[in-house]
């Protein structure tokens, strides 16, 4: 599954390694206060660096900081895809 | 007395820095919220005694967690805040300082972890920051020492700055033009343990690696505790306590009163410390010939796999389980606390966002979780008719603490919030760091538990004396036999129970029980009730009605598991 540059998808769709940029966050205001926290929000760039198995959670870099975030949180958060990186050739 | 606050996000160095200023050591541990509650210590300040305060970490002055809602509740109190800052991550640690800075409250910023932005090649211009904060901002490594006098030197500088921006858009971009005016990153080069967290956040690797963290670990805590009590703790008390004790048994004519409060019985005229039952023979041996071994193996692993970093990471792979009880994954974090004692496992579990989250957490550590002195005394006595059978402890505890998690999940009303959490990078612990740690805990149990042992022997022996067991045990009897299948002297060692568990299980000693019955009797007490000192903890967390509740479930559990054993083995 290859994402492609300027695509819109949930960050838990994107393929490990990939860059985007957060562009919305679904969900309440809760959800959104509690990721802004750490720093996750619309215009961040964020690189997905993980996924566990069994709907577990996604791991991602924001910045110098890792942030694992729930599975259904991952749907939520919607990203622009930044740079084109066929599937598990993605760099680390 | 002035008060100063140390607030900042979490895991950035503010338990560490405390200990610095203050001289008062804390637990530190490199993953977020360590800091449950808050803790008050000393400083001189001139010729002035100033209290300072560690706060729990907090991202913002919204709070989610109890935590954090503890952290934005001592902000009331405080009349100057050192706002400390994880240096390598200064963009998400300014939106705190930028709210802080609109408090009515004098702010000095400690911009810790000093020591890791040159490891990442990060660059940070302290003047032109202090110019645009408008408050001073000192560099630190509060792991070294590094910087603390010159952060205490310029306390009396803080102050409010006129800070002016609405709204949390207009804070962002403010903190946005901030970092891109001070920091500058150069290239650096991936170190080996960058690679390292790659490896783990692989969730193939993960698994391959969580594996053989938590074999290596059970290994090298049994491994040690052996040796210690083999190679220093017996031969100490064979060679040296034994035979000052014999000395005075012959003082005090080898019986009556005394005798048996100190000494307790002699058998075959010796002191045998798993029967004898005085306060100077057992009283002594359980606590520090037994489970101190154990105490000092368990912490000292605890401590490295604490500040390594690797707990979050263990969270993420559990996640998935976690949820099926109700929990997510970070509540490993207070569970794995809890097998070393329950007390502070249960206050962790403050660090869970929702009550249904922190009540499930809390009764499972109660039933499934034992701690350390129960561990070791469960090795120690049922692990002498072969391992299989502490096996079968264990497992029973796990089984159950997995079916009453999700029978829980199910029948609490509330809801489980998902995981979302920092996850620190792996760090190469100081040696000085990981000892000052170890001394902490095992001087903490040293002054905590052995009184409470003490207290508790000399407690057994009165009600002895009086003859109360026997008629307690009379009514406990059909219980106990019928659906146990224990003698009715077992109920001794519950009783003792409610007080000190490790003292229960060395009450079973004398009662030549079969393995089997050994089995029960160890699980129904690790899982009946818990301690006194986790009682008492459980009631001000949880409050009195979710208490009784989690008790019920805790005897309906253990008198279950029990029978089970009882039928199946
Ligand atoms: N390299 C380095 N490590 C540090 C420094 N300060 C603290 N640490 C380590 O960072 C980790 C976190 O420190 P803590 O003092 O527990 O952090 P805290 O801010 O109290 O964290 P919470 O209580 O979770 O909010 C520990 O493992 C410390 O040993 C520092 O200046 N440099
Ligand atoms: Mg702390």
């Amino acid at each position: 599954m290859a994402m492609y540059p300027g695509e819109q998808i949930p960050l838990r769709q994107m393929n490990i390694g990939q860059t985007g940029t957060v562009i919305r966050i679904l969900g309440g205001r809760g959800l959104m206060l509690r990721l802004e926290a750490l720093d996750i929000r619309p215009g961040k760039k964020v690189t997905k660096i993980s996924s566990t198995f069994l709907r577990g959670p996604v791991t991602l870099r924001v910045d110098n900081t890792q942030v694992a975030v729930g599975f259904g949180m991952a749907n939520k958060i919607i990203v622009k895809i930044d740079q084109f990186l066929p599937g598990n050739f993605a760099g680390r | 007395m002035m008060r100063i606050l140390l607030v900042g996000n979490p895991n950035v160095g503010k338990s560490a820095l405390f200990s610095r200023i203050t001289g008062t050591h804390i637990i530190a541990s490199n993953y977020p919220g360590t800091t449950v509650g808050f803790t008050k210590g000393f400083l001189k300040l001139g010729e002035d005694q100033v209290q300072v305060i560690d706060v729990p970490g907090t991202y913002t002055l919204e709070p989610i967690s109890k935590a954090e809602e503890v952290a934005v509740e001592m902000l009331k109190d405080g009349d100057l805040v050192i706002d400390v800052v994880d240096a390598t991550n200064l963009e998400r640690n300014l939106n705190l300082t930028l709210q802080l800075l609109k408090r009515q409250i004098p702010v000095i910023v400690a911009l810790n972890m000093w020591d890791d932005t040159h490891h990442r090649g990060i660059n940070i211009n302290v003047g032109k920051l202090e110019e645009l904060l408008g408050v001073p901002v000192a560099p630190t490594v509060a792991v070294t020492g590094q910087g603390i006098k010159g952060l205490i030197g310029r306390l009396p500088e803080a102050k409010v700055p006129k800070t002016t921006y609405s709204g949390s858009d207009e804070r962002w971009a403010r903190i946005g033009d901030i970092v891109k005016q001070v920091q500058s990153l150069s290239h650096h080069h991936h170190t080996w343990y960058e690679h390292l967290e790659d490896a783990s956040n692989d969730h193939i690797g993960g698994i391959f690696i969580a594996l053989l963290v938590l074999s290596a670990s059970f290994w090298f805590i049994r491994f040690v505790g052996e040796g210690i009590i083999s190679y220093i703790a017996e031969p100490l008390f064979e060679w040296l306590w034994t035979p000052l004790l014999m000395k005075l048994s012959l003082v005090l004519d080898s019986g009556g009163f005394w005798h048996n409060i100190l000494i307790g019985k002699l058998i075959n005229g010796q002191i045998d410390y798993s029967q004898s039952f005085g306060l100077l023979s057992t009283g002594f041996y359980i606590p520090l010939g037994a489970v101190l071994p154990y105490i000092v193996s368990f912490y000292l692993v605890l401590g490295m796999l604490e500040d390594v970093g690797y707990l979050p990471r263990l969270a993420i792979l559990m996640d998935t389980l976690m949820h099926k009880l109700g929990l997510h994954g970070y509540a490993i974090i207070p569970t794995i606390l809890g097998f070393g004692c329950n007390v502070p496992g249960i206050m962790a579990t403050r660090i869970l966002e929702s009550r249904k989250e922190r009540f499930i957490a809390a009764t499972l550590i109660s039933i499934g979780i034992p701690c350390a002195a129960l561990q070791a005394m469960i090795i120690g006595l049922v692990g002498q008719h072969g391992g299989q059978y502490v096996a079968m402890v264990y497992g029973s505890l796990f089984v159950s603490w997995l079916i009453i998690g999700f029978i829980l999940n199910h029948a609490v009303r509330g809801f489980s919030p998902e995981i979302l959490v920092e996850i620190p990078p792996y760090r190469l612990p100081l040696l000085r760091i990981i000892a000052e740690k170890l001394w902490l805990r095992v001087h903490g149990f040293i002054k905590e538990a052995l009184p409470v042992v003490l207290g508790t022997v000399l407690v057994i022996n009165i009600l002895y004396a009086m003859g109360i067991f026997n008629s307690i045990a009379n009514v406990a009897a059909p219980v106990l036999t019928n659906l146990l299948g224990l003698p009715k002297e077992t109920i001794v060692a519950l009783v003792v129970g409610f007080l000190r568990k490790d003292v229960a299980i060395g009450m079973l000693a004398p009662l030549a029980l079969t393995a089997k019955q050994l089995v029960v009797s160890a699980t129904v007490l690790a899982m009946f009730f818990p301690c006194a000192a986790t009682f008492v903890i459980l009631a001000r967390e949880l409050g009195a009605r979710d208490t009784l509740k989690a008790a019920g479930i805790m005897i309906a559990a253990a008198l279950t598991m029990g029978g089970l054993q009882n039928l199946i083995l």
